[in-house]
């Protein structure tokens, strides 16, 4: 089930045409090397969900689904909710996607979207305990990954915030006897922040955000940064086996910065209607 | 027991016993896909991808004179009530084995030897009857695949609630009802490729709701040739939306 096409001949073959066209600062689809792709968030798309988003980055489609559920904490974190980030890399999305168990590349991608979500702070899970040790409120976030053409990594970040964002979650109450009954009434899930993922890819040198499938398959490293409202990061994953010199990592947390401010107005705008 | 049909003769949702849920259908909605389509069935909503014909791996499946036909059914953890282990059940393995067996008698497999076409549906919401509407969306995406076919396969359930034969059984009828009879046919051939069912039919009852299905059958496939003839012919770009 892997996330990005590798060792197409055909992609191999590109390279040369996309490092030339790099040189001219422009990109094979006519991109300037830091911008994004068209990108479309729709959210409350699966009813039975409690909060769901559609991403499109490109040709690029995800889907996220929240479902929440009563479940047991952690030993080790008795007094905190739940929060998973699951993503599936189905083989409906690319002709390069086999069903069956994930492999590496999808488990790299479901644990960074994971990461960025649960860094942030973006759903206090001290707040979700209904019985501490016992019993908490779970917070399952599965992506599906329908079409794959590149940035995976924050196509699913984007769907994974926009869908917990727009969640609302149904009002228990815990009774003398340690009896959990669930109210009628469903509230909006409380959140704190709207953590942005970034990520760039480094071909010949050179960084480029949101890559397609084609600049993928040609790129020598990868990384991969969250950011919270305040500008903090508060995950990052180097990825591929290319390096970053030091001066290229800086450079990469201040481009990464500036994307992130962009898109998190476009995530804003997607869910302001959305809560209630 | 719930109410299921009212003294007017209307179900818990406001449709008459002889009537399906809203239905849409859309061509070519993935770029990665050879084919695909997506349809909306009352509540329903799924996905579905067509990759190939296509080497075969591992490949001593291959037949020398014919494609084989793999789909896979399979349902999104946020698709139901509560959440679905993404890992296929059994019940996922057998639906995707009868989807593929209501599929195949109307493809031309002889035409692409040692080859394989793969058929990923993807339920993105479940209320019932998920694999009828699997079913009739495959079929579409096949055709977007440009797979020749004999035929297209339709397919829609008929069952049984408080005491009256109905049509298309959402999750509620499904599960409080006494009988849920999916059907598959070809509409121009006449051949029936799925027929299952659970629950309790008098025969009189069963002949009943097999035409009930068949008549559906024929006004889904209406569906579906307009959503290919929209995307091939039609006057206007069918998009997403």
């Amino acid at each position: 089930m892997s996330a990005v096409k590798k060792s197409v001949v055909v992609e191999r073959l590109r390279k040369a045409q996309i490092v030339e066209f790099l040189s001219k600062e422009k990109r094979l689809d006519g991109r300037g090397l830091l911008d994004f792709r068209p990108i479309k968030i729709e959210t409350g798309i699966i009813e039975k969900a409690n909060g769901s988003a559609r991403v499109r980055i490109g040709n690029t489609q995800v889907i996220a689904g929240v479902k929440i559920e009563i479940g047991e904490p952690f030993p080790d974190t008795p007094e905190m909710g739940l929060l998973v980030v699951n993503v599936e890399v189905l083989p409906l999305s690319s002709a390069y996607a086999e069903p069956g168990p994930p492999d590496e590349e999808a488990i790299e991608l479901a644990r960074v979207v994971d990461r960025g979500i649960r860094e942030s702070k973006m759903v206090d899970l001290s707040k979700l305990v209904l019985i501490p040790g016992k019993k908490v409120h779970a917070i399952f976030v599965d992506v599906d990954i329908l079409d794959t053409d590149g940035n995976l990594f924050d196509a699913a970040s984007y769907a994974t915030v926009a869908s917990i964002a727009t969640s609302t979650m149904p009002k228990f109450s815990v009774g003398q006897n340690g009896q959990i009954k669930q109210e009628d009434e469903a509230v909006p899930l409380q959140i704190n922040c709207i953590p942005v993922s970034i990520t760039l890819a480094k071909i010949d040198g050179e960084f480029i955000v949101d890559p397609t499938s084609e600049e993928e398959g040609v790129m020598d490293a990868r990384i991969t940064l969250t950011f919270d409202d305040d500008g903090n990061i508060r995950a990052g994953q180097k990825g591929q086996p290319g390096t970053l010199d030091f001066n290229q990592v800086k450079l990469a947390v201040n481009i990464a910065k500036d994307r992130a401010k962009e898109i998190r107005e476009i995530i804003k705008e997607s869910i302001k209607d959305a809560k209630g | 027991m719930i109410e299921l049909i009212d003294e007017k003769g209307l179900r818990r949702d406001g449709r008459r016993v002889d009537e399906i849920r809203p239905l849409k259908i859309e061509v070519g909605v993935l770029k990665n896909a050879d084919g695909s389509s997506y349809i909306e069935f009352g509540k329903n909503k799924i996905v579905v991808a067509v990759y190939g014909p296509k080497e075969v791996h591992p490949k001593h499946l291959a037949l020398p004179d014919r494609s084989i036909l793999r789909c896979r059914y399979h349902m999104a953890p946020f698709s139901t009530d509560t959440r679905k282990h993404p890992q296929p059940s059994r019940r996922e393995i057998e639906i995707s084995k009868v989807i593929s067996e209501a599929l195949e008698p109307a493809l031309i497999l002889e035409d692409y030897p040692r080859t394989v076409i793969n058929v990923y549906l993807e339920v993105l919401q479940a209320d019932g009857g998920s694999r009828c509407a699997g079913i009739t969306a495959s079929t579409v995406a096949l055709a977007d695949a440009g797979i020749p076919m004999r035929d297209m396969v339709v397919a829609c359930a008929v069952g049984k609630i408080s005491g009256q034969v109905v049509l298309d059984l959402n999750d509620t009828e499904d599960k409080e009802g006494e009988a849920d009879m999916p059907v598959a046919i070809m509409p121009n051939l006449n051949q029936t490729t799925l027929l299952q069912l659970d629950g309790i039919l008098t025969p009189e009852e069963f002949e009943k709701g097999f035409e009930m299905a068949v008549n559906a059958c024929r006004h889904i496939y209406e569906v579906q040739r307009k959503a290919l003839i929209d995307k091939y012919f039609g006057k206007n770009e069918v998009g997403e939306e």
